[in-house]
């Protein structure tokens, strides 16, 4: 019958398919190519950003998006200090309490009009108004008066001495008054169609599919290099990969496997794809609720601490591919205490401490009670592949020494909405993505325990507080370091969560990308991306220039 | 029976289904690792004479957790189906025997339930409760007994005019006899076909919630969460995508023989 | 007749209102709201402006509140704006007085999931009936045991699985279709004809993998109707008067074998609209799926409650179709009617 002849054919030609990827091109990567400008890069992201205005769309879609579109007036270089970027310099008055930017001159926007401190002023009141719906107003709010003498002058004094102060005008994206004078900054179509100062400006946004940034030649700093940025929306990780395997993205953040395990053994991969490893500015941590027992005694946090082998967590979950934190703060950092190091992984003393805290295996079950309450708690976590293998290898190091740790993935509304906010929770898995600056103040400040805020483990102590406080007014850096060395010293004796791991960020980057600073400086691989090129016969067919 | 075990399909279905069924309830005795070992130096190894299934991203042996899974996949899909059919049956019963205005709202009700996406309603209840397993199962069940309900529905007021129905009302026989005794028997046909294919339907929901991230949970081990934590290495890792998903396609293949061929064997109008 | 059909109209009011007021509950039984989003965690960002936002929203309202404000909106068919941070409208696009246009949510992501669900539908269609009416026609021979194996096996692959298999094969190891997305990157630039071309390539996985399931319900089904009817005593006649084969074949006992597929099609009008989350994540589609999940995960209320209730109202006219439909399409019910 033709039906079966027709279906064996089908067979066949599937199976024939199976086999290796197709053979890679003949093209030497690893030849020295001169800069050019020009080119497309295309890299992958998890999400659509809902807009493109900094202040109103935080998510990290949005902002890793804006921030090649807009700038601030400060800027961190590649070893983390701050430099200026719209402004030339600055000052700081005697008294601390006033900041003093100048701006460089003849800067404009991409649209052609001058940028001035008017810009400047326009986007602090922006920032600060009660109608704007941004999350970010805090800080700015600290300032008491803000003016601009002049259109390349802009000066703010706080009420008292205010440290983080230019960390937040790192943060703070300048947008242009003269498009959104009028406008309500929560609805306005500029969050669509932005216009900014900074390498690139918006090319095209196709709805669901990718953004497409293009060089813009009037940018403050200096033209980029490369023509157009397109940001592809792939929400899936595993379609990421294939995309990359079939070399039509350019650049992926990877996970630990594919980085130590999938690359290494695929030389056709390695051939065309670099590595590049950068350590983030964030750290995972098991998070104890400090107002429920038994973790309100300290012998209890600290055996916990003790009984996480914290090294096989780095090397189980990351394959080896992060750091080990001793201090709330990135690695290597000037605020990192030098002398801390983590508990070590010693089961004896944490059976010893709990033992002091009461703890014993009285009716033989194998878990660990006192005065007839087994030690159980349970852990919670969001759907974070590392984090919940984390916490699996927590489960088994604590059932190890006798306490039962129970496992609760859960998705992140219902995490924060009904354990974090209202305090019902034992322990956490999570992770804290800092600023660069060392103020902690909302993390870790006694007043800041209200649900909703930051401090929902209940840290409190006095010294601490106090050094927190110190840290905000002083604006010696020697002195601030020593002030957060003492805090980072007394987290760590009172143990108010453990420290897991510092995960490195795995870039891979086609190598068809030049101008990569490799290893990656403190500030990541990432800050000078304006300075990479793609030589022309690497690049991609172009379709032509829109 | 007789009838119903030799028709092929019906027979193929059965034999995959008892086999997979004897490996899960075995499990405990010949499983060769524990499923949660985790050995951070056996990550992802491909299938040897020690790991005959390979390891995980944390050194778990695949096999083990695999049989175990078996266990998971299949409790959610028979205690899910239970739940519908359970449900189904005492609404369908009500509403088709006493017909009336208590039929009119339990089928405006079966209307509602199916006016909401069956998938987004079970993706929107998870997504609020915890992703345990007695939600995902409990959610599952309360999300399709609506075709059971109308099964057995038209099956009782197709029966009820049936002269031994009408004869049994005559000899003035209780509701509660009529229904159990007489209709609910005559109905079982179409109720086991719907059941036995309501469990293939589970277990590809479960495996289709885990790749969102909403099925069965960590440390606890499911077909489709193996399948999900191996998707990003298909090519690499082949083992953790090849094993799961064959498990997945040949267990929801033989629900679906022994439906089918149970339907084709029972069902009095497909006689040659 | 008519009297059903007002019978009909009258009852989907009460009934959306009951679908609608489920579903506002179940929504409201979740722990957490829009402000519990990815910024919320942000060490930077403060707890006074999501209070604010919350009383923007009537979040801190009791829910039968905001349940009524919500019905009071749809009474004038305002399906209002998303809470998210771009605050674009539900449904269909506004355009404020300076002309900006902001366009609809569902109005963008409507048309790319009819798309997958109307090439699906054709696909089945074109495919499914062909293989049940032979599976029928050779019933236990070779070509319907192929065929039904296969349905068998397309019913029980699941999904993902063989979307990421194929993706593999057809992207990466060959270079045939595309692996993800809508459109090819130079796709402005590209010609009409170009264009019909790129987009089909990038839809031809996305709306095999959709209609899977679907072929192989709808072969199997077409199959044992086919069986079904050919039993029949009408078709005994039929033969024994001497028609062809052919005529006996496709002109009676397929015609009668397709009437219950009527029902069928229209019970799955509701569908058309509900795309895939597992497919349109995994192929980067931006349809209804991924427009309702995340919704769900944002807690994005009036986008929820705008998909559930278009989803019912759908459902209920679509059933009212597929019930008039097979009246009309079934002598033996149609001739019943009339009298």
């Amino acid at each position: 019958m033709p039906f079966n002849r027709l279906f064996y054919l089908a067979l066949f030609s599937l199976l024939a398919g199976c086999g290796e990827p197709q053979q890679a091109s003949n093209v030497d990567y690893d030849q020295v190519y001169p800069a050019v400008g020009g080119g497309n890069m295309i890299n992958a992201m998890i999400g659509e950003p809902s807009g493109l205005i900094p202040m109103i769309a935080g998510e990290s879609a949005a902002s890793a998006i804006a921030s090649n579109i807009f700038n601030s007036l400060l800027k961190y270089d590649r070893n983390l200090e701050l430099e200026g970027e719209l402004a030339e310099s600055w000052m700081i008055s005697a008294d601390h309490r006033t900041i003093t930017f100048k701006l460089k001159p003849d800067m404009q926007w991409a649209d052609g009009q001058p940028l001035t401190s008017a810009d400047v002023l326009f986007t602090w009141q922006l920032v600060t108004d009660e109608n704007t719906r941004t999350p970010y107003g805090s800080d700015y709010k600290l300032v008491i008066k803000a003016e601009t003498p002049d259109a390349l002058t802009f000066r703010v004094s706080y009420q008292e001495p205010y440290a983080p102060a230019l960390d937040t005008w790192a943060g703070l994206q300048i947008l242009p008054k003269h498009l959104l004078e009028g406008q309500d900054i929560n609805t306005t179509t500029f969050a669509r169609n932005p216009v900014g100062s900074h390498y690139y400006k918006l090319g095209q946004w196709r709805n669901g599919e990718r953004i497409s940034l293009v060089r813009n030649p009037l940018a403050t700093q200096g033209e980029a290099r490369i023509e157009r940025l397109v940001s592809r929306f792939i929400p899936d990780a595993a379609s990421q990969f294939l995309e990359l395997m079939a070399d039509n993205i350019d650049t992926m953040n990877l996970n630990p496997i594919q980085y130590a395990r999938i690359f290494p053994s695929r030389p056709d991969l390695t051939e065309k794809i670099g590595l590049y490893k950068e350590l983030g500015n964030s750290y995972t941590y098991l998070g104890f609720n400090l107002k429920r027992k038994p973790f309100d005694d300290i012998r209890v946090r600290q055996a916990i601490n003790y009984a996480i082998n914290k090294q096989e967590l780095i090397d189980g979950v990351l394959l080896g591919l992060g750091e080990p934190v001793s201090s709330p703060y990135k690695p290597g950092t000037r605020w990192t205490n030098p002398e801390l190091q983590p508990y070590p992984y010693d089961s004896q003393k944490a059976i010893a401490l709990l033992k002091e805290a009461g703890y014993a295996d009285h009716d033989g079950d194998g878990i660990l009670d006192k005065d007839g309450k087994p030690l159980t708690f349970e852990m919670l976590t969001n759907q974070n592949k590392q984090r919940e293998m984390s916490a699996v290898l927590i489960q088994r190091r604590l059932k190890e020494i006798g306490i039962d740790a129970r496992i609760r993935v859960l998705e992140w509304a219902s995490f924060i909405g009904r354990f974090i906010k209202t305090g019902e929770f034992d322990a956490v898995v999570l992770g804290w993505s800092l600023s660069l600056d060392p103020d902690q103040y909302s993390i870790w400040h006694s007043s800041q325990q209200a649900p909703g805020q930051f401090n929902f483990i209940g840290y409190s102590n006095p010294q601490v507080d106090r050094l927190l406080e110190q840290g905000r007014l002083e604006l010696d850096i020697e002195k601030r370091t020593k002030i957060y060395h003492e805090f980072a010293r007394l987290l760590q004796e009172d143990s108010p969560v453990v420290y897991l791991y510092a995960g490195y960020g795995l870039p891979a980057i086609h190598k068809r990308i030049k101008g990569i600073d490799d290893p990656a400086p403190p500030a990541g691989i990432g800050h000078n991306s304006h300075e990479w090129y793609i030589p022309q016969p690497l690049r991609r067919l172009e379709i032509s220039a829109q | 029976m007789r009838r119903a075990l030799s028709n092929p399909m019906a027979l193929g279905g059965f034999v995959i289904i008892a086999i997979i069924m004897l490996l899960a309830v075995s499990a405990p005795l010949i499983v060769p690792f524990d499923p949660e070992a985790i050995d951070v130096k056996s990550i992802l190894l491909p299938p040897s004479s020690t790991h005959w299934m390979g390891t995980d991203g944390l050194g778990r042996d695949v096999f083990s957790r695999m049989l175990y899974g078996a266990r998971v996949s299949l409790m959610v899909g028979i205690v899910a189906v239970g739940i519908a059919t359970l449900i189904g049956i005492v609404l369908g019963s009500i509403s088709g025997y006493y017909r009336g205005w208590v039929d009119v709202f339990i089928m405006r009700l079966v209307d509602v339930m199916l006016s909401i996406p069956t998938f987004f309603l079970i993706l929107a209840v998870i997504a609020f409760l915890t992703p345990s397993i007695w939600n995902i199962m409990i959610v599952i069940g309360l999300t399709s007994w609506m075709g059971v309900t109308r099964l057995v529905r038209a099956e009782f007021l197709s029966l009820r005019n049936r002269e031994f129905v009408m004869a049994s009302e005559t000899l003035g026989a209780r509701d509660g006899r009529l229904i159990f005794r007489h209709l609910l028997p005559n109905s079982l046909t179409p109720i086991i076909v719907s059941s036995v294919l309501g469990v293939a339907s589970a277990v590809l929901v479960e495996s289709g919630l885990s790749f969102l991230g909403l099925g069965v949970q960590a440390p606890q081990s499911s077909w489709g969460n193996i399948l999900t934590d191996g998707k990003e290495y298909i090519e690499f890792a082949w083992w953790l995508s090849l094993f799961p998903g064959l498990a997945i396609l040949i267990t929801v293949l033989g629900y679906n023989l022994l439906g089918e061929g149970l339907r084709d064997a029972l069902d009095p109008r497909s006689s040659n | 007749m008519i009297r059903y059909l007002l019978n009909r109209i009258f009852w989907m009011v009460p009934l959306l209102i009951g679908i609608s007021l489920i579903s506002f509950f179940i929504m409201h039984l979740a722990p957490g709201d829009i402000t519990a989003s990815e910024a919320s965690f942000d060490p930077r960002a403060s707890e006074e402006s999501r209070q604010k936002l919350r009383e923007l929203y009537n979040l801190d309202k009791p829910v039968i509140v905001q349940y009524g404000l919500w019905l009071k909106r749809m009474a004038t068919l305002d399906f209002g704006t998303s809470f998210a941070s771009h605050q674009r409208p539900v449904f269909w696009q506004t355009t404020d007085e300076q002309g900006n246009v902001r366009k609809g949510m569902i109005q963008q992501a409507l048309p790319i999931t009819l798309l997958i669900n109307v090439l699906s539908l054709v696909l089945i269609i074109a495919v499914a009936l062909p293989l049940g009416v032979i599976s029928a026609l050779t019933r236990n021979r070779a070509p319907d045991r192929a065929i039904t194996l296969f349905v068998f096996i397309g019913f029980a692959i699941p999904g993902f699985w063989l979307a990421l298999m194929l993706m593999y094969w057809t992207g990466v190891v060959n270079n045939w279709l595309p692996i993800s997305g809508l459109h090819s990157i130079g796709y402005e630039n590209m010609g009409a004809i170009a264009q019909i071309f790129d987009t089909l390539k990038h839809l031809v996985l996305p709306v095999f993998i959709s209609g899977l399931s679907g072929l192989a319900g709808i072969s199997l089904f077409v199959r044992n109707g086919m069986l079904d009817v050919l039993h029949q005593d009408y078709i005994t006649t039929a033969r024994a008067k001497g028609l062809s084969e052919n005529t006996v074949v496709y002109g009676h006992a397929l015609r009668n074998a397709l009437l219950p597929l009527i029902t069928i099609f229209g019970l799955s009008i509701p569908g058309l609209i509900g795309g895939s989350v597992i497919a349109e994540s995994i192929f980067a589609i931006p349809g209804m799926g991924k427009l309702f999940y995340d919704a769900v995960l944002m807690r994005d209320f009036p986008v929820i409650m705008g998909i559930l209730t278009i989803g019912a109202a759908l459902t209920l006219i679509g059933n009212l179709l597929a019930d008039l439909a097979y009246a009309w399409a079934d002598p033996r019910v149609r001739r019943g009617v009339m009298q």
